[in-house]
């Protein structure tokens, strides 16, 4: 089978893109820390307003751990508890949340938390809000006839 | 060599079952482009439904039917017609068992979409588990799947007798295309047909109470991801082997063509993890490790696009073009055959990029769901694909009907591909740029209470319905002309272009067609990429969910 010297250099070209598009995402990924959400934690999601931490809803303040507060989420159709909560402004958060029936998203616009919140699994993510403003919290995976008013708030303010 | 192999004209028996399932695809190509429409308008804020339809249940018939009627119908007839044309006249059991498939894949898609009118099955093409659909839904896509094997069964069982007969010999390059589509198909389907028999169908049939949600989802997109390329291999069939006959130019290389759809087969199944990147219950190097797999299907794609920019510049210059670029200009922009699918083609090069993003494993969150991946496969499966197989019909269909495309249809079908790519340009456009800002995909049209971030998004959603309602004129025109081709046109003939290797001394390796071997090693990537992390799954699984019907009835 022949191959043309030109194909070849642009083939050679192309893998080469592709191993370097791959390694800095695999460095990224797993040196400095930036894997995507893969929480491999279970939870009966029949059972969830009564297991800790999801019995608190809302910002609660942890001490000992390499952030500074947890961010409990409780998504069902069609709402997340809290519907709103206040962040301190520089505050490093796991944010953490789980489903009471469906599976839902939740995305903050505007940053990069974006996960998917399945029936008897956490998600969680680890993140500083590191600007003031509004944001505001969306269900991006389809879950009924109220998907588009599935929504929440997180206000950064100066503390 | 048999007399059928050179046979310049599709049987008419086979060319009739071959309309059979276009006629199918251009109903669903209708209906799903009205329903699209009317998604648009709804998310521009200016329009709201009548007598209580919802947005999400036009929403599930716009996805089945253009994800997956208007599909799979055009490609089974599609390939049914190329194996016919370059393998010999297909057997009447062949023929047979195409009927078949045929009837099975119709009645299953009347059985899904009666569920989805009475409002039973509001849980669009995906059907994401613990969402539970009418059992009369789940079936009604099983008979889809099964029917579709049925009718891949039919070439496949033609190309075996083409090598029986021609021992030695490589395959015509269009029926070895359209099988290793077919087994691509069979390979990927087997996937969710396993979560529909053993999971969603004994659920919704009350037998069972709970379903695993993550294994459902986790079979779910083993089939998702091939089920893209197998809506993009015949776009490629007509790139590589038919568009250079249509140009006056050759094939640049047969053998390099086969390769590339062998890698396609190799390394479009063990990816689907790309689709599940944000999601809990899998391990993050699992993911990565399907990532990489993910990459590697990019390499036939870079070959493809080499082979055809090659093709393009031979002939140019064939026909006198100087300078770096002159070949372009020379190239036939006036016949509708080349120039349609050709924005299809250009279509793929941001579209693809956009796909490389989408799976860059963490760069992933930026887009997860957002609108922007929806402005991604409007790109990839609605301009790329579709427009390609709009450039097939207008060849195909009045060879298969005996009647020709006339100079007045040909002006009309290059009209059609522009507004097409012009609606494409704003829709997708837009799309794309209110994903960047966090717009979420497969929503109705919300301000989320007035929040500033939403409001901002739906500037982009107004975009959304200007290009929506001009991609919705492209469909009217193309449903004219297709009704032209089939029905009206002035007789005669029209030619099924086949292209032919610029090298016929080079003969393609026969190791290409060795089965055993590539079915081996695409087994052997699944088992790789899948076994360990499915185990995960199951022993960790936590209780399983019960059904949910979260949307209104009538």
């Amino acid at each position: 089978m022949h191959m043309h010297k030109f194909e070849k250099i642009w083939l050679i070209f192309g893998i080469g893109a592709l191993v370097v598009f791959l390694s800095v995402v695999g460095v990224s990924a797993f040196y400095l820390g930036n894997k995507p959400p893969s929480c491999l934690t279970t939870i009966d999601p029949e059972k969830v307003d009564t297991q800790a931490p999801f019995d608190k809803p809302g910002l609660n303040k942890v001490e000992g751990k390499e952030w500074d507060y947890e961010l409990v989420y409780v998504a069902s159709a069609f709402f997340y508890n809290p519907g709103e909560v206040e962040v301190p402004l520089g505050a490093k958060v796991k944010v953490m949340a789980t489903t009471k029936d469906v599976i839902h998203g939740f995305q903050v616009a505007g940053t990069n938390i974006n996960m998917m919140l399945e029936p008897g699994y956490i998600n969680e993510i680890v993140t500083t809000f590191d600007k003031e403003g509004e944001y505001l919290v969306v269900c991006n995976e389809y879950c009924g006839t109220g998907h588009h008013l599935m929504s929440s708030k997180i206000k950064v303010v100066k503390k | 060599m048999s007399s059928q192999t050179t046979k310049l004209k599709v049987d008419p028996r086979d060319g009739k079952l071959a309309m059979a399932h276009f006629y199918v695809a251009f109903i669903a190509l209708t209906l799903g482009g009205l329903m699209g429409l009317l998604q648009t308008l709804v998310r521009s804020g200016k329009f709201e439904l009548p007598w209580g339809i919802d947005y999400y249940q036009i929403l599930t018939v716009h996805g089945v039917l253009m994800g997956l009627v208007l599909t799979t119908f055009f490609i089974m007839g599609f390939q049914y017609a190329a194996v016919s044309r370059t393998a010999g006249t297909h057997s009447p059991a062949a023929r047979r068992i195409g009927w078949i498939g045929f009837w099975v894949m119709t009645v299953g898609t009347i059985m899904a979409a009666t569920m989805v009118l009475l409002k039973e099955a509001s849980v669009l093409y995906t059907f994401y588990a613990p969402l539970k659909a009418h059992w009369i839904f789940y079936l009604g896509m099983t008979f889809v799947v099964v029917g579709s094997w049925l009718d891949g069964a039919a070439q496949i069982m033609t190309y075996a007798r083409w090598r029986r007969e021609n021992p030695g010999k490589p395959s015509p390059l269009l029926s070895f295309m359209a099988v290793i589509n077919t087994v691509l198909w069979i390979v990927a389907t087997l996937g969710v047909a396993s979560t529909v028999l053993f999971q969603l169908l004994p659920w919704s049939l009350g037998l069972v109470d709970t379903v695993d949600v993550l294994v459902s989802r986790t079979l779910f997109w083993y089939f998702g991801h091939p089920l893209v390329y197998f809506w993009l291999l015949p776009a490629y069939m007509c790139w590589y082997a038919i568009i250079p006959k249509i140009i006056g130019g050759k094939i640049f290389s047969d053998s390099l063509a086969r390769l590339s759809f062998i890698l396609f087969l190799l390394f479009s199944i063990p990816v689907g993890f790309h689709h599940q990147l944000t999601e809990p219950g899998i391990d993050p190097a699992w993911k990565f490790l399907q990532v990489v797999l993910t990459f590697m299907v990019i390499i036939p794609s870079l070959m493809t696009a080499f082979s055809l920019f090659a093709t393009f510049e031979r002939y140019g210059r064939s026909k006198g073009a100087t300078g770096l670029f002159g070949w372009f200009k020379v190239l036939p922009w006036k016949d509708a055959r080349f120039t349609v699918p050709f924005i299809g083609m250009a279509s793929f090069i941001p579209a693809g990029a956009g796909g490389i993003i989408n799976a860059s494993n963490q760069m992933n969150q930026v887009v997860h769901n957002t609108i922007w991946v929806t402005g991604h496969f409007h790109l990839t499966a609605a301009t790329s694909v579709v427009l390609t197989f709009f450039g097939i019909t207008f060849w195909l269909v009045p060879h298969l009907t005996g009647r020709v495309l006339t100079k007045a249809m040909n002006k009309l079908a290059i009209i059609q591909g522009w507004v097409w790519f012009v609606g494409m340009a704003f829709m997708s456009g837009a799309m794309h740029f209110q994903g960047l800002l966090g717009g979420p995909r497969r929503s109705a049209y919300s301000t989320y209470g007035d929040s500033a971030q939403a409001i901002e998004w739906i500037p982009y959603q107004i975009a959304q319905a200007v290009g929506g309602s001009i991609l919705f004129l492209g469909i009217i025109l193309m449903i004219i002309i297709f009704v032209n081709l089939a029905f009206f046109a002035p007789k005669g003939e029209e030619e099924f272009p086949v292209g032919e290797a610029e090298n016929l001394e080079e003969k393609a390796p026969m190791i290409f067609e060795n089965w055993k071997l590539w079915l081996g090693i695409t087994a052997a990537l699944i088992l790789f990429a899948y076994t360990i992390p499915f185990i995960d799954m199951i022993q960790n699984a936590p209780p399983g969910s019960p059904g949910f019907k979260t949307w209104g009835s009538w």
